[in-house]
């Protein structure tokens, strides 16, 4: 039981990764029809920066500015090749480039500071278990729960209720409405786009404390995130949550009995919603048919 | 001489300078500094993006997890030389026939989605054979690879053929012109420009009566078939098929391949391949940064020659 417990929570946390990556990536996609491939490396370039940062800034300084270079990152890269793809109608396009990114950006972290894993620069005091009986409960861990959920309350009030928020949604449904509108749409897909990578990049960081730093790292957590978002539904952003949750959960139960299976059971759950639900969990009947 | 006598003619001179080229090969790539290996590989690389092109070129299905049948061609010939029987053919026709398997029945997940939702499909889709490959140890050797297995002489009646390096390459390229034909073949039959026409105008072809997502299936599963056909010969090229002949970057690899010579056309994926995989053979024999290049020159691609090189002299639909 203790073990099945572990493990759920284990799959919790992965979980939580999946689901931070995969709101970002559901924010471009829906509004900008961008499959972002670099989202992985906005998240080693984030989990890095932090670590780099951490003896000038402190563990929470880090916390806060990692992400925010991450965002940065993505909006410089936006607004120098991807903001130029919007016209051709063909996805194709920014998939590749961004596919081109991804190998620049993971080079260029194992160039700097080197394929070998970097331990987590967690602090002493909250990498203490909180109870004996429940060891895999550290003071980081639940630090984590709280940052995510905080940031994705954030997130929904944001796109609830801000004027941004509300024109990211107009977005969504209709770009050329919002245009004619007099919204400038490009400034409001590189801010959308930056969100999206600020979302990587936070991932990045708190994923640093649990797995260490590896320039493969985003890499890995990429493609689960693709599958929270299908799972979830394209275009939902709570179905990017429940999914990312969804198969982090089920893959670390799954550990527990099978622990080989732990990995292809996440896209096996994907395929049973595909044959069940086309659109996923919460997808609505939507532009990317 | 009229505009039609004029391109019929190119094309001829082309495909003749293409053979005579393909034929000889083992002569004269010693002499441009390479090995008949990379002769081998690049023609294997090439029948697997002329196989997604059939998808991706010609039905606009964006198929960004092709590596997946690749790698399922790959394991079935090398567990089947391992496993089964010491057999060359058969090698080949068991890891194409699964991977065309695999492809029909993944097709019908697919075949109504498009555009950017049938990109995140496949990819996702693929990455589940990959971790098939990298878990299930004990079959497929898991993160080391599958090894222990070699290609075998083939008999011909009382004649032994044994595939050293200049005789595979020979095999390989039996293979792929078998491929060819099949490609050509189809593509100029009613299921050929019935894709071309999905590519076009998915809409339109379904007010037509076309049951378009039959065709798209037809199209993925034609598609994984020939990419399994030449993940067979990859893995006796090498005699050896390791997990990242599943993984996602390979896929994108074949993309890029595709678009850099020019996904309209028929021979332009073979084009694409000659240039990325002597680009990214000689960028990692002489800097440990290649991945940056290969990255910079997708970007490149995409913002200078999004057409490819053979996109800009063809014709519009692009059919052989």
């Amino acid at each position: 039981m203790e073990l099945l417990l572990f493990n759920a929570f284990n799959g919790l946390l992965q979980g939580v990764f999946y689901a931070l990556m995969a709101l970002g990536l559901a924010l471009i996609l829906s509004l900008s029809s961008v499959i972002n491939m670099a989202h992985g490396g906005f998240l080693v370039i984030g989990g890095y920066l932090a670590f780099t940062l951490t003896p000038h800034l402190g563990f929470w300084g880090a916390l806060v500015v990692g992400p925010l270079l991450a965002g940065v990152c993505g909006l410089v890269a936006e607004q120098t090749m991807i903001r130029h793809l919007y016209k051709r109608s063909d996805p194709l396009y920014s998939l590749l480039l961004t596919f081109g990114l991804a190998l620049i950006i993971q080079d260029l972290a194992r160039t700097v500071w080197g394929a070998e894993g970097l331990p987590s620069a967690v602090p002493e005091y909250l990498d203490q278990p909180l109870s004996s009986t429940y060891f895999f409960i550290t003071g980081y861990r639940v630090v984590i729960l709280g940052i995510t959920a905080a940031v994705a309350i954030g997130l929904y009030l944001l796109i609830r209720y801000s004027l941004l928020g509300i024109r990211i949604r107009a977005g969504t449904r209709d770009l050329e409405t919002v245009a004619a509108l007099g919204v400038n749409i490009y400034q409001l897909r590189a801010l959308n786009f930056g969100i999206g990578c600020f979302f990587a990049g936070l991932a990045g960081v708190l994923a640093s404390g649990v797995l260490g730093l590896t320039p493969t790292m985003g890499e890995s957590l990429l493609m689960p995130s693709f599958v929270a978002v299908i799972v979830g539904g394209v275009g939902s952003l709570s179905g990017a949550v429940l999914g990312g949750l969804l198969i982090g959960v089920a893959a670390g139960i799954t550990t527990t009995y099978y622990p080989s299976a732990s990995e292809a059971v996440i896209y096996f759950i994907m395929l049973v919603v595909l044959a069940i639900r086309p659109r996923g969990l919460l997808g609505k009947e939507s532009i990317f048919e | 001489m009229n505009l039609q006598t004029a391109w019929a003619q190119r094309r001829y001179g082309f495909l003749v300078l293409l053979w005579v080229a393909l034929l000889t090969v083992p002569y004269w790539l010693g002499y441009v500094g390479s090995y008949s290996a990379l002769g081998s590989k690049i023609l294997v690389y090439g029948l697997a993006t002329m196989g997604l092109n059939l998808l991706f070129g010609f039905t606009g299905g964006l198929s960004f997890g092709q590596a997946a049948y690749f790698g399922i061609g790959a394991y079935g010939a090398g567990m089947t030389l391992k496993y089964i029987a010491p057999s060359t053919p058969l090698a080949i026709l068991v890891g194409a026939l699964a991977a065309g398997l695999a492809a029909t029945i993944l097709g019908p997940l697919l075949m109504r989605r498009r555009g950017i939702y049938f990109a995140m499909i496949t990819i996702a889709i693929g990455q589940l054979f990959y971790f098939v490959a990298v878990r299930w140890n004990n079959v497929t050797g898991g993160e080391d690879g599958l090894a222990g297995f070699e290609r075998q002489p083939i008999h011909f009646g009382h004649h032994l053929l044994v595939l050293d390096q200049i005789n595979f390459y020979y095999l390989v390229l039996f293979c792929f012109t078998i491929g060819v034909v099949i490609m050509h073949t189809v593509l100029r039959s009613p299921l050929g420009h019935a894709w071309v026409g999905i590519r076009e105008n998915r809409r339109r072809m379904e007010f037509l009566g076309v049951r378009t997502d039959l065709y798209v299936w037809a199209s993925f599963a034609i598609a994984g078939l020939i990419t399994g056909l030449a993940g067979t010969l990859n893995a006796l090229l090498f005699n050896f098929t390791s997990p990242q002949d599943l993984h996602w970057i390979l896929s994108g690899d074949f993309v890029m391949m595709v678009v850099l010579g020019g996904m309209r056309n028929f021979w332009g994926p073979l084009v694409g391949t000659v240039i990325f995989v002597v680009a990214q053979d000689y960028l990692s024999s002489i800097t440990n940064n290649w991945m940056s290049f290969i990255g910079m020159i997708f970007v490149a691609i995409v913002l200078l020659f999004p057409k490819g090189l053979l996109g800009m002299v063809g014709r519009n639909s692009g059919a052989p």
